[in-house]
């Protein structure tokens, strides 16, 4: 069994109350840190346990905190990024849900460590329920004296809001989720000024994403060097990972990092294999937009050594034969599954969600879904691929935040590995139903 | 601070962007624009048409940038190396984005007000490729009016955010803004109220394209059959000073005037735009600078005078004579 550190009491009843989550040895982390520690020793032990950004993109927490600008007289922020809208991530939601305490006290002993007065959480608008939760928890909190004026006695006071956004993945980028916190519309900034600088209003902000910042309190409680001691490398420390896809038992994991992937797919412990005994065909690793990898490529790297569930080991080879660890949304797809027709639905989700500001995203885009339309209608030729191919290597690195590149990746990589796919429907002209995505469209549209 | 642009050094204050650097250049380096107007704080960085490669950072971080980056809104650091026409990687990115801006656009150019003087139209044909890869059906919206002077073309328009600056920044009370979102994202004045200021026409000069046009100038004459003069008058809300197109002693209409880059020098109020359109109200200064390489510039009396002058001296360092001269 691997060590779990975030979710390895979530299924205590009523852990999402304050007396089960104490009793549990909840707010320990803030506790120690506000009573013995200096907030610049806690950004020490967080960078020292190599933490890195749970969101997608991996940056160092640590040093993101480092960068925060400290003027005189100016009120710094902590937001915290719950807008977890990736398709295939869905653990931010289930550490919300089951044990809201986490997030909160991971809030107070961050903003502790950063200086902020004053913190948010965003959560993105399909959670109401999910906010409903974290209010009350910290609700809870108030009446506890956790959050407020002079916690624990101590001279920190600080106060938590949450914020519900309007159901936009473009606002789960850093400085568009800033606007629309400010109660703008959506649109991500251009940067620089990066929001360590100047974010929220105008003054030095820290975004972090929900497991960040839940993961803080272990690191707390345990010492950094000990956190990082689970792990592999510059991987450290525990991961969730939402699994699902065609696999015997999807759901939300903790796994330690630098477990092999075959292991977490194939291990009664996690996935529990591929289920009806199907053979895996391909696996999304991170979320839908960092590359497909074929079976062969993600149990193996190109240079034949297991692949391991590490940052560094997923994008081992590049987007050639890698991928990226990204949220962690491991979506694994059976030898039945159509590679064009799960491209078509991601490459319709960001259409949908391409905010508009800059025209390589918000044209091509609608492109690309058309051209793959076509492939499921059965009317697109074998020039075709090479059409799509080259829209997304135009949209790749052309924009202002980096949706172009999510809805540019999963093309790239579905062709550099799945161009056999593309070339068979084109040449036989075979009609593939997607009139169940109907339904959708009429609410979307 | 020294910065290089396509191997031409230049040094210029803390705080230039990059394309205001390649400005100073000249024409040859500048990258295109279609959302960047100095006028306008926080524009530009949306079209993605001016987007140019750092090679060099700085002197004190010398490398190179990952990604290219929008030179109307990346300030230059000293020792900056950048490429924009030498670097090919540049120039075939920078036509995908026309493309992508054309895909939706209507082309309905022979029918729309704005040929003559769109930047659209400059950029595809200097940019652009001559085939359409685009075999789908096109965007399109109604027509709405915007108050009783101004057509809202919702079908051309590439989204600049110009005009949505414009409103904010040099009026009071911001009725004008962009909704939805992506491809269907639409710049509208919130449940369809008109907008009402004095300097509401100001939105028409903006736009790059044909998206928002003068009604009491459409479909009256093309472009490039009137006569732009420099005129002023005295006026208690603007500068008065305008740019009056004529025909014949007609006034067909008033703008504002532009500069080298085509971005208004002095914003117009609403009734030197459209209140005054008689010749007796102007006190016209001359003909005004229009480049050789706009259509527009075929009516150019200084140019065709200065035309002459040098076909002229051609004709008699050649030993030419005049037909009138012949014997």
């Amino acid at each position: 069994m691997g060590r779990k550190l975030l979710i390895h009491n979530d299924k205590v009843p009523n852990i999402h109350t304050l007396e089960v989550y104490r009793a549990h040895g909840g707010y320990a982390s803030v506790e120690k840190a506000l009573k013995t520690m200096t907030p610049d020793q806690v950004t020490d032990e967080v960078k020292k346990s190599g933490l890195r950004g749970r969101g997608g993109a991996g940056f160092p927490t640590g040093l993101k905190w480092s960068f925060l600008a400290k003027p005189e007289g100016v009120p710094r922020y902590l937001v915290c990024n719950a807008d977890e809208s990736e398709p295939g991530t869905f653990k931010d939601r289930y550490l919300m849900e089951h044990i809201p305490h986490a997030l909160i006290e991971g809030m107070i002993t961050s903003s502790y460590a950063l200086g902020a007065k004053t913190s948010y959480i965003y959560i993105r608008g399909e959670y109401f329920y999910v906010a409903r939760i974290v209010e009350n928890a910290i609700r809870e909190a108030y009446a506890a004296g956790l959050l407020g004026e002079n916690i624990l006695g101590t001279n920190f006071s600080h106060d938590c809001y949450v914020q519900v956004g309007g159901g936009a993945y473009i606002c789960g980028e850093e400085t568009a989720l800033l606007e629309s916190l400010e109660g703008k519309r959506g649109n991500p900034r251009i940067k620089p000024p990066f929001p360590a600088v100047a974010g929220l209003w105008g003054c030095p902000t820290v975004v972090n994403n929900v497991e960040t910042i839940a993961a803080v309190c272990p690191i707390v409680n345990m010492g950094g060097d000990e956190y990082a001691k689970i792990g592999v490398g510059k991987s450290t420390g525990t991961k969730l990972i939402s699994a699902s896809g065609h696999i015997n038992k999807p759901g939300v994991y903790e796994i330690e990092l630098g477990i092999t992937v075959e292991d977490f797919i194939y291990s009664e412990e996690y996935c529990g294999g591929i289920r009806n005994g199907k053979k895996l065909k391909a696996v999304v690793a991170g979320g839908s937009s960092v590359p497909i990898l074929p079976a062969e490529l993600i149990l193996k790297t190109a240079k034949g050594e297991p692949r391991l569930m590490t940052y560094e080991s997923l994008s081992d080879g590049g987007f050639q034969t890698g991928t990226m660890l990204g949220s962690g949304g491991f979506i694994a797809m059976d030898e039945d599954t159509s590679i064009v027709k799960n491209l078509f639905t991601f490459a319709r989700f960001y259409h949908h969600e391409s905010c508009g500001q800059c025209s390589p995203c918000r044209e091509g885009t609608g492109w690309m879904e058309k051209i793959l339309k076509k492939f499921l209608n059965g009317t697109a030729n074998e020039s075709d691929v090479e059409l799509l191919w080259d829209i997304q290597s135009k949209i790749e690195g052309k924009t202002i935040c980096p949706l172009g590149e999510a809805a540019a990746w999963p093309v790239a990589a579905a062709i550099r590995h799945f161009k056999q796919e593309f070339l068979d429907i084109a040449k036989s002209k075979k009609f593939i139903d997607v009139s169940h995505y109907n339904r959708l469209n009429k609410i979307t549209a | 601070m020294k910065v290089t642009i396509d191997g031409i050094e230049i040094d210029v204050p803390k705080g230039t962007t990059i394309l205001q650097a390649a400005r100073m250049i000249g024409p040859e380096v500048a990258p295109p624009t279609m959302c960047y107007y100095t006028k306008l704080k926080t524009s530009g960085g949306y079209c993605r048409t001016c987007i140019v490669k750092v090679t060099k950072g700085s002197t004190q971080n010398p490398n190179p940038m990952p990604k290219p980056v929008a030179s109307c809104r990346t300030e230059v650091m000293d020792g900056m190396e950048v490429q924009n026409i030498t670097s090919p990687e540049i120039l075939e990115a920078r036509k995908g984005v026309v493309e992508f801006l054309l895909i939706n656009h209507p082309l309905d150019c022979p029918v729309c007000d704005q040929a003559g003087e769109c930047k659209l139209q400059d950029l595809g044909y200097e940019h652009g490729s001559a085939k359409t890869r685009y075999e789908f059906k096109r965007r399109e919206y109604d027509m709405i009016d915007i108050g009783d002077k101004i057509k809202l073309h919702m079908t051309r328009c590439i989204l600049c955010y110009r005009c949505v600056k414009t409103c904010e920044q040099i009026t009071d009370g911001r009725v004008h803004g962009v909704v939805h979102r992506g491809d269907a994202a639409e710049i509208s004045t919130y449940i369809a109220k008109a907008i009402d200021n004095e300097f509401s026409g100001n939105v028409i000069d903006v736009c790059p394209v044909g998206a928002l046009t003068d009604k009491t100038f459409r479909f009256k004459q093309r472009v490039w059959f009137t006569k732009p003069v420099d005129a002023h008058r005295s006026c208690t809300k603007c500068s008065g000073k305008t740019r009056v197109w004529l025909k014949g002693d007609e006034v067909l209409r008033v703008t504002a005037r532009k500069d080298q880059w085509d971005e208004v020098e002095e914003f117009i109020c609403n009734s030197c735009r459209y209140d005054h359109k008689q010749v007796s109200d102007w006190v016209i200064e001359g003909p005004s600078k229009i480049s050789r390489q706009s259509v527009i510039s075929q009516n150019h009396y200084e140019h065709l005078n200065e035309l002459k002058l040098q076909v002229l001296k051609q004709q008699k360092a050649l030993g030419f004579m005049p037909l009138d001269k012949r014997p």
